[in-house]
């Protein structure tokens, strides 16, 4: 596909092929925010997701030679961002599960939310914490490393299912599922935690603990 | 027993019905009576939301640090380039 095709793209992709430094340092400011905040969400370490950063530029300064402009920019960045991260993550600690069987239960059966607390009402400041917000890591940790990157992807960088899907190499249908999956999960952990705090707190709520799904299960 | 039902069922869509993805016109106006009608489910899609906004909120706070893009600038011999404060 030539530069012209991809109207879209705000970087000259041909001067990226042929090794453009200003072109490159435009990439570089434009994405590397963007790039860090996603590969500290998966590492959870300032210094390894640092490296993992230059490397992740690094490999796309060598590979834009070979770069067909098929995808955004952007969405190639994140695919080369995503795969260093989770090589890394890979090479650090023996994963329990292969990516197949993982994938198999990301995929598996409907989420039942057992926590049914209406803590919305809480004041921004309690909500906002800083030691909610560590919470709010804590509880993405947990998930599945296919449904915490889906998660990352979508709703914190904010790429499309699409994209999500094309940096993945997965299907958008898959996306939805494992997205749809991580949310509720996500949903009830908070729930739990801004429930106990709800329980600390001096508002009342008329909707406080009282309902759940438990029962409806067919 | 009916209405119970209707929440699992309604759950599967409670991702894509936020993200306002739902083509099907029916089952979208579907859900939206439901979820009036339903405190439970009221709640699951209020706190589904607000979980969303607070990852969103939370992922502003988290910027490049200066000294790290310094050294990223460095490795990828790029220091010329490093934005000034009046650029940033």
């Amino acid at each position: 596909m030539s530069e012209r095709e991809n109207t879209q793209e705000p970087f000259s992709i041909q001067a990226l092929r042929e090794g453009d430094r200003t072109e490159f340092a435009r990439v570089v400011e434009a994405y590397s925010e963007k790039m860090y905040r996603l590969i500290l969400k998966m590492l959870r370490n300032p210094q390894d997701a640092e490296d993992i950063l230059q490397e992740t530029f690094l490999k796309a300064y060598r590979g834009f030679e070979d770069f067909r402009g098929n995808a955004k920019i952007s969405t190639w960045l994140y695919r080369i961002a995503t795969n260093e991260a989770l090589m890394f993550l890979r090479q650090k600690e023996e994963p329990k599960v292969s990516i197949d069987k993982q994938a198999l239960a990301d995929d598996g059966q409907a989420y039942n939310p057992m926590k049914i607390v209406d803590w919305c009402c809480l004041p921004e400041q309690e909500l906002l914490s800083s030691e909610a917000m560590d919470y709010l890591d804590r509880a993405v940790d947990q998930l599945s490393e296919s449904m915490r990157i889906t998660f990352l992807l979508r709703d914190l960088e904010g790429l499309s299912t699409q994209e999500t899907a094309e940096v993945l190499s997965i299907s958008e249908a898959a996306v939805k599922t494992r997205l749809s999956r991580a949310r509720m999960h996500l949903r009830e952990r908070l729930s739990g935690y801004y429930g106990r705090k709800l329980d600390a707190s001096p508002i009342d709520t008329p909707h406080h603990g009282g309902n759940t799904l438990e029962g409806s299960r067919s | 027993m009916k209405k119970e039902r209707n929440c699992q069922e309604l759950l599967t869509y409670l991702s894509d019905y936020i993200d306002d993805n739902i083509e099907d016109e029916a089952l979208c106006d579907e859900i939206e009576e439901h979820v009036e009608a339903c405190e439970t489910c009221r709640i699951v899609v209020d706190t589904l939301k607000k979980t969303l906004y607070l990852y969103q909120t939370s992922a502003k706070q988290t910027v490049l640090p200066d000294q790290v893009r310094h050294r990223l600038y460095q490795r990828l011999d790029l220091e010329p380039y490093l934005p000034t404060d009046e650029e940033s």
